[in-house]
């Protein structure tokens, strides 16, 4: 067939991705299912606390030996930080752009009002702020100890965590920030999918399904922390 | 039956607007929606005041011109175009709130009637095949399968009416996009555009103003064809194929 194939020169692949808003959203799913297998990770890390003092801090120690001989000390701790962080912001700065591209795209409301299926939406802009906000103290509280309640100490961790959950609003601020996690990951997970293609009719019900599981499980896994510090069960 | 309407009403794309209230009595449960409009304009004419403006045309639900939002629904409360509404879906003595398609994209420019021309724009951008003219080809020239063929038509349905648009809290028109964009994608017919379709009215779609997608379902709830959700997980997917192709070359 002799068709006339259009052969104007495109952008590059980052441009295109970034200028658009379906791209950009895929560095939202993407930028998210990382931080998602972090806290997985991280989630079942935290459980350690469970077996005392001594394996939480090895654990904590290993975490910074980790790789070695070939990687120097703490040297992959630090490459997962690097990922972690362009993560955060690569999904933070695309969540705000699309969010005030998607305000902007609907400016008059309807004056007949209906409880619309925005509440999705709306959970994941202030569950995202909500997030947002958590990582920072989070950090300064347990990895540089700046907004410690107790005397912070460097590689005690269990000792410092303790600390945290006795303080009432240490423990109202990680609750309010797990509960915030558990729906983002929610919604986030099986948008996630749609976003990069991966959902169709057969296949949705077992994503969200497995959206649910996720959810509860890292919630669960979570909080799971502050209550056994709570109920005296870590001390 | 006896109805309250209350009807956006606005001069032209500059003024401001605002809801005013009509008494319609004698409407029969028959009548379609657009037939209960007309009973009220024919008694405003008769009063010599502005008749309401509203978009309509073929009136048998397959043109796409007709778009109300009937109590903060996109085509009312059941799932069909405006014009194919009964009037025996409502109450006597209910009130009705009548608005026009609400989106950035979509400026009224008058009353009910709001400019879609975007829609034109984005399928300017992609939605058409390149195809030698002439006479029609032999049907069993090009073959396609059974499952194609109807995925091609379940999206061939949509008829660019904007509900979609109207009922998305974003201003989305990733439903009408996705439509279009998959019914030509999944054919033989549509191969050769099947990368440029999809990037180019992506990118027509956000150059419109347009928002974006975030799962929240309204759309497909308010098409009066039934669109599905997945077809905008199914652009997406287009979308991703078709910028690392492209990047490729
Ligand atoms: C910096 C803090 C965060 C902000 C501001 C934020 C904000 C958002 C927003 C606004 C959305 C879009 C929701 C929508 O379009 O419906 C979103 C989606 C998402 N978020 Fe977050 N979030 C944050 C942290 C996280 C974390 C810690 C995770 C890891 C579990 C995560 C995982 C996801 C996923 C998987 C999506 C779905 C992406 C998609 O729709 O394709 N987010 N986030
Ligand atoms: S997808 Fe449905 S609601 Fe949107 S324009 Fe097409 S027919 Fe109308
Ligand atoms: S007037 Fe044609 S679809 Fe309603």
């Amino acid at each position: 067939m002799a068709l006339a194939t259009r052969t104007d020169r495109r952008p590059s692949l980052a441009r295109t991705v970034w200028d658009s808003s379906v791209g950009k959203k895929a560095v939202m799913a993407v930028s998210g299912i990382v931080m998602l297998l972090y806290l997985v990770v991280h989630m079942i890390g935290n459980l350690k606390i469970f077996f005392g003092p001594g394996e939480f801090d090895h654990y904590a120690h290993w975490l910074r030996t980790l790789g070695e001989p070939f990687m120097h000390y703490e040297w992959t701790l630090w490459l997962i930080r690097v990922v972690l962080v362009a993560a955060v912001v690569a999904h933070a700065v695309s969540a705000y752009q699309l969010s005030r591209r998607d305000l902007r795209a609907r400016p008059s409301k309807y004056v007949h009002k209906k409880a619309r299926a925005s509440y999705a939406t709306r959970t994941m802009r202030w569950g995202g702020v909500i997030l947002g906000l958590f990582i920072v103290w989070h950090l300064l509280d347990l990895t540089t100890g700046t907004v410690h309640s107790g005397g912070f100490q460097e590689g005690h961790p269990y000792q410092n965590v303790v600390d945290t959950f006795s303080t009432w609003y240490g423990n109202v601020v990680y609750l309010v920030a797990m509960l915030a996690l558990g729906l983002h990951v929610r919604h986030g997970f099986f948008s996630a999918a749609q976003t990069l293609g991966a959902g169709s009719r057969t296949r949705n019900r077992a994503l969200r399904a497995v959206a649910d599981v996720l959810a509860l499980l890292l919630t669960a896994g979570f909080v799971a922390v502050p209550v056994g510090v709570m109920t005296g069960v870590v001390s | 039956m006896k109805l309250t309407l209350r009807v956006w009403r606005q001069k032209n794309a500059d003024a401001d607007g605002a809801m005013s209230t009509y008494e319609v009595d004698g409407v029969s449960p028959d009548m379609s929606f657009l037939e209960m409009l007309d009973t009220l304009n024919e008694e405003l004419i008769l009063k010599g005041e502005d008749p309401v403006a509203f978009d309509h045309d073929c009136r048998e639900g397959i043109c796409g011109a007709c778009s109300l939002v009937i109590n903060g629904d996109a085509h009312g409360p059941e799932r069909t175009t405006t014009c194919q509404l009964h009037m025996r879906s409502f109450r006597d003595g209910d009130t009705l709130d009548i608005e026009p398609w609400r989106a950035s994209a979509f400026p009224v420019i008058k009353d009910l009637v709001v400019d879609r021309s975007a829609f034109d724009r984005i399928i300017q951008a992609g939605g058409y095949i390149t195809a030698p003219t002439g006479s029609a080809p032999e049907a069993h020239a090009t073959p396609v399968p059974k499952p194609d063929a109807d995925l091609a038509f379940e999206h061939a349905e949509c008829i660019g009416c904007g509900a979609c648009v109207a009922a998305c809290p974003n201003g989305a028109a990733m439903l009408f996009t996705s439509a279009k964009v998959n019914h030509l994608n999944v054919l033989p017919q549509g191969a050769p555009e099947r990368e440029t379709r999809v990037l180019d009215m992506v990118a027509q779609m956000d150059e419109e103003g347009f928002g974006g997608c975030t799962l929240a379902g309204e759309c497909a709830t308010a098409c009066p064809k039934g669109i599905p959700l997945t077809s905008i997980t199914s652009m997406n997917k287009e979308w991703l194929r078709a910028t690392r192709k492209v990047a490729k070359r």
